[in-house]
């Protein structure tokens, strides 16, 4: 840790002497001191602007007065200044209550009606700062209440106190400058064009961020008062950004959730999937009891104890493999990881449900697991490549951060993807068009220094030599990696050893002290030595009928590219399916377990960084068990202990395992693919999955899919031209599999390339197409 | 009797006054080309020496001004002129620019070389179109001729209605393409203004001033006005007088000296009350004639000498519905920015309304000052200050006016006695 | 509507009069003014385009300002000063006959659509009070007779001259166009100054009765 040197400033508030870092604001001088300064406008994060004056106070400075009160919110702190609030000056306490009384004038009295009501800035400082009764007998400002500024955003205007909170957030943070004020004087107002709603991934900080009721969001809006909420700090689970977030609940129910206040973190913000998307956790059929198939092949339902045996006695009398999302807990991760090597000797194990492959195995066990690159780094780099990630789609807070420094000092942002897209565009990055494919060419010609970030997505695996061109600049070049998987679970899953080379806490498999290491804390005689199959071959291995059991938690098996091949080995083999809600791999299972949901449960995950973000159980008194704890109910059942009943105990023995400090494992350089030729109607087809898409986790929110981006498919002008295709024609993308139809945009794109959301409504290209990149489609217009 | 001395105003009753032919038969362009022989440091000294104050209603010394501009900072600096002439009663800018445009132009040139300014922007209000004809032809004639081109560029941009646009940092935010409301200061345009670059803004009168100073030297422009307040100045003289109209003439001069030159008030009435520099300053009445209009006289009669616009009412007008109107004004024209102005502002206005209509109460009076008080230096610029010196002051000198009108159910005054054309069977 | 080819390049130019593309903001609202008479959704998109804006940082701008109409105004936009001065010696007078004439409230706009009225607020030309502002030029010294006139005369397809402006009166539309920087040849029409411009300058010359 570097300490740097701040100079330090004493000034007097109050009588109170306190000494902050220069350029700390007076308003903020203050709070070190327990005094609240009444607010609006003010906020930390946003550039001040002095807009609402509530903050007004006197202030000298070496004996020099002011002649009249000022801002706290926008004066920095000198030497000498004395400042005196309304504590201590009749003047500004004068001035504060005759801004308090200002505000009011025009401000229903619909607190008992507003959402509001119970935790809203200016009912609260009305009381502390204001006075009892009201001098206006005049006509007061009305208008047409609310207005929808998106599908899940109203605004009533009536509220607004024009603090421009939510103008500036949009426009400072989110570079989303989509809600403005509009008009002016008393009219003035908060506005979007009439054509183009306020669709900002980021729509719900504004919300949150309001001072008054003016904007709520609309599926929380008439559903509770605050005070009857039960609040529980929680850890988002939509993606590796890692937000800290609060989940509020009342009789059961998830009403709400917040962003939570990390300034390490997510500083105060969150995206609009983590604020709004919750409600899949009831808007699915739940599995309420186990389900065991029965001698004519149904499931049905079965007790615990019948169905733990049921599940052991598969498991145990076939070699077995296991198959762990993205989405488990990092204690759950280590779970899978302890069963599979405990219960059922194989290092057959893969956390990654998705498009991967060994090269990235081999990546993630050289480069990324037990790293440090953190926010930090971003914050202090010189230059940021972004490999094979959208930061804005796949992992908005890290945007955010970007954003931040790009807005701050102009850090330089280099895009290396097949696509211009919105996000790098708003952070004015440097975009270099590649054919999908060839992405490790563009790599290697980058030149960075130590100070640089390569900030690597989980879609880099998806071309062949990229992570070896990543690897090999990093090396060169002294920077730094960060690896951005999607989902919230893959870190977590990487430390605990979810995967076939890796034992818990980046051990290597094939390192024989690390398997000694291990063995003695798990107390077994001995580790399975080799290498383990990744989710692609152990697929084939059960089709091959080399593998006859598996143990899946929370996969979906079409989001990979052999969906077919997945299908067929879950139809073939004995699965135990531990799961939610049924899926395809409930539906082929042999036997089925339900588990808790995310809100049910305490945890954590590791976020990009490695950093745990713990929650608590938000919904109490779930009878729902932990994927953990009935994986030691089956081990119990098999004959193997795995002995980790509580989320407590797995946290207390990961703790236990301490650092491995031996070799990692080597990386053997893999070389890009040649570009495949297209010509007339082939294309090679690219994509990314959209932060607002057709995901599970989104079920049961139609008003935050409201904001979602339009479904298209983007072509180069060239190819356009060739095609005889302008912007809203119909374009047919088809494989051997099947074909989708899209409505093309014309964009910056290598012309070799078309692009289409990855899981949109109406582009589900897996399922559709069967691939996702590097594969050559056909094109034409429909 | 102090005597009229017609600088700016020298040629303007030449039918072509506002041609570059006729600017130049008066030795236009001339001083630029003096100016730009000497070092900008010197242009500087000579325009602080000559005591020239802006002109737009602050009083700002224009050379002190100038010479906050850091040099050798290596970046672009910028002179914005400040032609958004809006403040009611204020008529003098747009008269000169329509009759004489081209001292605008050279008074840029000159000002530029002095800041190291390489492009200067004229922000004119929007709703007097053949002025911004007559600027646009002057600034595309000064490039044919050679004026501009070379170093120096100026560019005129059309306002759309916006009072608070003549606010210098409101102007810059309008003139970045924003909604103009002002901005927090420090920075103060000196150091970050236009395009976060160090900036001059100054108003149309003193950028237009300059020429002459450079050509006849500080020693002669100090030679007018008061001890403090140096220099000639056009007087706006409008409203109930006989001949209203523009006066040059030096600093210091009294209303009574300009009634007396130009015909007094309307035959057969009365001085009631008047404004010093527009509605923003604190009324003055009969009592006030012999103050000396210059900044330090004006001030120490609890006024501002503001932009010289003399609004005359004689005693036919209606205080209350004169402030009133006012009040609405600045209802209108607030920006929306802060709280004060903008609710403050709206709610004025209904206090007034009620009292101008006979429905206030005494107590209302007692309201509407502490508002002003509130109002006041709470505000975040001018603006607010501005829309409450008319109500107190009105209040000031009229209140047995205010309580007559509550006495009375209504307002006292006919309306039609007060127009131009009462008794002209309109 | 759409916008020329033409008009588009005419955009171009003025965006490159400014060192930052945003400026152009406000003499491009003028320009779709004096294409669409209006600022139309059209014209804000197009902007938003041409200056790499969203739509809605367009419409933060055009609504501040109160020269930008969002519907259509006449053909001739009268602008009766309002402000104190003028009213006291008139302005409420003509403003108010003319709305009775013309039979429209404050922004109302005539069935034929030839005009529309507004009462504006102080046009610094208070030595010529009562003023009345046509299409935002000058018609100094105006009575409720005069301004009835003057709004006739527009009916009729003839406006009168403004006094101190250019020989005839343009459109709503041409004179957007002078707003947005377009020179239309007539700067060097009309007089110099009125009388009370020059009455000081007379005095002093001793002209003066």
């Amino acid at each position: 840790m570097t300490t740097e040197v701040v100079d330090m400033i004493t000034v007097v508030i109050d009588g109170f002497e306190v000494n902050v870092p220069k350029g700390t604001l007076v308003i903020r001088a203050a709070e070190q001191l327990g005094i609240q300064i009444p607010r609006f406008c003010d906020h930390p994060l946003l550039d001040p602007v002095g807009a609402c004056r509530q903050c007004l106070v006197d202030i000298e400075i070496n004996g020099r007065a002011f002649p009249k009160p000022q801002a706290s919110c926008t004066i920095p702190v000198e030497p000498g200044m004395i400042v005196k609030t309304q504590l201590t000056s009749p003047v500004a306490e004068k001035a504060q209550r005759g801004v308090m009384e200002l505000l009011l004038i025009n401000h229903p009295l619909d607190c008992p009606v507003c959402d509001k009501g119970g935790e809203c800035p200016l009912q609260n400082q009305a009381m502390s700062n204001g006075q009892g009764e009201t001098r206006f007998e005049g006509v007061k400002r009305t208008f047409q209440k609310p207005i929808n500024i998106s599908s899940q955003v109203l605004l009533d205007r009536e509220r607004c106190v024009l603090c421009a909170r939510c103008t500036r957030f949009s426009e400072q943070i989110a570079s989303d400058p989509f809600i403005t004020l509009n008009e002016r004087g008393a009219l003035q107002q908060v506005g979007i064009y009439e054509n183009k709603p306020f669709e900002s991934y980021f729509s719900g900080n504004a919300v949150q961020i309001c001072p008054v009721g003016a904007l709520t969001g609309a599926s929380y809006r008439f559903r509770a008062r605050p005070f009857d909420l039960v609040s529980t700090p929680s850890a988002c689970e939509h993606c590796a950004s890692g937000c800290d977030m609060r989940t509020d609940v009342r009789r059961g129910k998830t009403l709400r959730r917040l962003a939570g206040d990390d300034a390490s973190v997510n500083e105060e913000w969150n995206c609009d999937k983590g604020r709004w998307a919750f409600k899949y956790v009831t808007a699915i059929d739940r599995l309420t009891t186990p389900l065991v198939r029965n001698a004519s092949g149904e499931l049905v339902a079965a007790s615990w104890p019948e169905a733990l045996a049921a599940a052991a006695k598969g498991l145990k009398s076939a070699k077995a493999a296991v198959l762990v999302g993205g989405r488990a807990t990092y204690e759950d991760a280590y779970g899978y990881s302890k069963f599979a090597r405990v219960a059922l000797g194989t290092n057959d194990i893969d956390f990654r449900s998705r498009l991967s492959s060994n090269e990235e195995r081999e990546f993630l066990a050289a480069h990324v697991v037990g790293s440090t690159t953190r926010y930090t780094d971003i914050d202090r780099a010189d230059h940021v490549l972004l490999v094979g990630f959208e930061p804005e789609e796949e992992s908005p807070i890290v945007f955010l951060r970007l954003n931040k420094q790009v807005r701050k000092r102009a850090l330089k942002v280099t895009a290396i993807a097949t696509k211009l897209s919105i996000g790098v565009e708003k952070l004015n990055g440097e975009f270099v068009k590649v054919a999908p494919g060839q992405e490790a060419a563009a790599i290697s010609s980058q030149s960075l220094t130590g100070k640089s970030v390569i900030l690597v997505g989980e879609r880099a695996a998806e071309s062949a030599g990229v992570l070896s061109a990543v690897a090999a600049l990093a090396n060169s070049s002294s920077a730094k990696i960060a690896w951005i998987p999607r989902r919230a679970g893959e870190r977590g899953a990487l430390e605990a050893g979810a995967i076939g080379n890796l034992l818990p806490g980046g051990r290597p498999v094939a390192d024989a002290a690390a398997r000694v290491d291990i063995a003695a804390v798990w107390g077994a005689d001995s580790l399975p030595t080799e290498n383990g199959k990744n989710s692609n071959e152990i697929y084939a291995a059960v089709n091959a009928g080399e593998i006859g059991a598996l143990l899946v938690g929370g996969v979906d098996p079409l989001d990979g590219d052999n969906s077919q091949s997945a299908l067929a080995a879950l139809e073939k083999a004995f699965v135990v399916s531990l799961e939610i809600a049924p899926s395809a791999v409930t539906q082929r299972a042999d036997v089925v377990l339900p588990v808790a949901a995310i809100t049910e449960k305490s945890g954590s995950f590791l976020n990009w960084e490695g950093r745990a973000r713990s929650f608590d159980a938000a919904v109490a008194d779930s009878l729902n068990r932990s994927d953990l704890r009935i994986l030691s109910m089956i081990a119990e059942e098999i004959g193997a202990s795995v002995n980790l009943a509580t989320v407590t105990s797995a946290i207390k023995e990961i703790a236990s395992l301490g650092k491995w400090d031996g070799a990692r494992v080597a990386m053997n350089k893999v070389s890009a693919t040649s570009q495949p030729a297209v010509s007339g109607d082939q294309f090679i087809l690219t994509s990314w999955r959209r932060l607002l898409d057709m995901g599970t986790l989104q079920k049961g929110e139609d008003n935050l899919a409201g904001t979602s981006r339009k479904t298209v498919a983007v072509i180069s002008p060239k190819r356009a031209q060739a095609l005889g295709v302008a912007d809203g024609d119909q374009l047919k993308i088809s494989t051997p599999l099947g074909y989708v139809n899209l409505s093309a945009l014309v964009e910056d794109i290598h012309d070799d390339a078309i692009w289409a959301p990855r899981n949109s409504r109406g582009s589900q290209l897996l399922i559709n197409l069967g691939v996702a990149h590097g594969a050559v489609v056909t094109v034409v217009k429909a | 009797m102090t005597k009229l001395t017609p600088v700016l105003s020298a040629h303007w009753d030449e039918k072509d006054s506002f041609t570059i032919e006729a600017y130049t038969r008066h030795g236009g362009y001339a001083a630029a080309k003096k100016a730009l022989a000497m070092d900008p440091d010197a242009v500087i000294q000579l325009v602080k020496d000559s005591g020239l104050r802006g002109r737009g209603g602050a009083g700002f010394p224009t050379g002190m001004k100038w010479g906050f501009i850091p040099q050798g900072d290596d970046k672009d600096h910028y002179l914005v002129v400040n032609a958004d002439e809006s403040e009611p009663g204020t008529c003098k800018d747009m008269p000169l620019l329509m009759a004489n445009p081209h001292v605008l132009i050279e008074g840029c040139i000159i000002a530029c070389h002095a800041i190291r300014a390489k492009h200067a922007f004229i922000y004119i209000r929007g709703e007097v179109t053949h002025i911004v004809r007559r600027l646009n032809q002057a600034i595309e004639d000064a490039y044919k001729a050679g004026h501009l081109g070379k170093g120096i560029d100026v560019v005129l941009h059309v306002g759309a209605g916006a009072y608070i646009c003549g606010e210098e940092t409101a102007l810059l935010d309008s003139l970045e393409g924003f909604r103009g409301q002002p901005r927090l200061r420090p920075p103060f345009p000196a150091i970050a203004g236009l395009y976060a670059r160090p900036t001059v803004v100054n108003n149309v009168e003193s950028i237009s001033s300059v020429p002459a100073i450079i050509a006849n030297g500080a020693e002669w422009y100090q030679a007018m006005g008061t001890e403090k307040s140096k220099g000639a100045t056009l007087y706006s003289l409008s409203g109930h007088v006989n001949n209203p109209g523009q006066f040059e003439a030096p600093l210091g001069i009294t209303l009574r000296e300009i009634l007396e030159l130009s015909g007094g008030i309307r035959t057969g009435h009365t001085l009631k009350f008047w404004t010093p520099g527009g509605s923003s300053t604190p009324i003055f009445t009969s009592e006030h004639l012999d103050v000396p209009l210059d900044y330090e006289g004006v001030s120490a009669a609890g006024s501002m000498l503001g932009t010289k616009a003399l609004q005359i009412f004689d005693e036919t007008t209606c205080v209350v519905r004169a402030v009133l109107r006012w009040t609405e004004f600045y209802k209108h024209e607030s920006c929306g920015k802060c709280t004060p102005c903008r609710e403050g502002t709206w709610w004025l206005v209904q206090l007034l309304r009620d009292l101008e209509d006979g429905k206030g109460t005494e107590a209302d009076l007692a309201k509407l000052l502490d508002l002003c008080d509130n109002i006041l230096g709470r505000s975040f610029c001018a603006l607010g200050d501005g829309a409450t010196s008319p109500i107190t002051s009105s209040i000031k000198y009229f209140r047995d006016e205010y309580i007559a009108h509550i006495t009375n159910g209504g307002c006292p005054f006919d309306p039609v006695a007060s127009t131009l054309f009462v008794g002209a069977g309109a | 509507m759409a916008f020329s080819n033409e008009d588009l390049a005419i955009m171009e130019t003025i965006i490159k009069r400014y060192p930052r593309p945003r400026s152009a903001i406000m003499p491009l609202l003028h320009f779709v003014q004096s294409r669409a008479g209006y600022v139309t959704n059209e014209g804000i998109e197009l902007i938003a385009q041409q200056l790499d804006l969203a739509a809605a940082e367009v419409t933060a701008v055009s609504t501040f300002y109160t020269q930008y109409k969002p519907t259509p105004v006449g053909e001739y936009h009268v602008g009766v000063c309002t402000n104190t001065l003028c009213a006291v010696m008139g302005g409420d007078a003509i403003m108010a006959a003319l709305k009775d004439h013309l039979g429209i409230e404050n922004d109302g706009v005539t069935s034929d659509g030839k005009v529309s009225l507004e009462h504006i607020e102080c046009n610094a030309a208070c030595d010529y009070a009562p003023v009345v502002m046509a299409n935002w030029e000058f018609y100094d010294n105006q009575t409720v007779q005069s301004a009835k006139e003057l709004v006739d005369s527009m009916r009729a397809g003839n406006p009168k001259p403004p006094t101190r402006g250019p020989n005839t009166l343009g459109t709503w539309k041409e004179v957007s166009a002078v707003l947005a920087g377009l020179n239309d040849g007539k700067a060097n029409e009309g007089v110099q100054a009125g009388e009370p411009t020059l009455l000081g300058l007379k005095i002093a010359k001793g002209e003066t009765k």
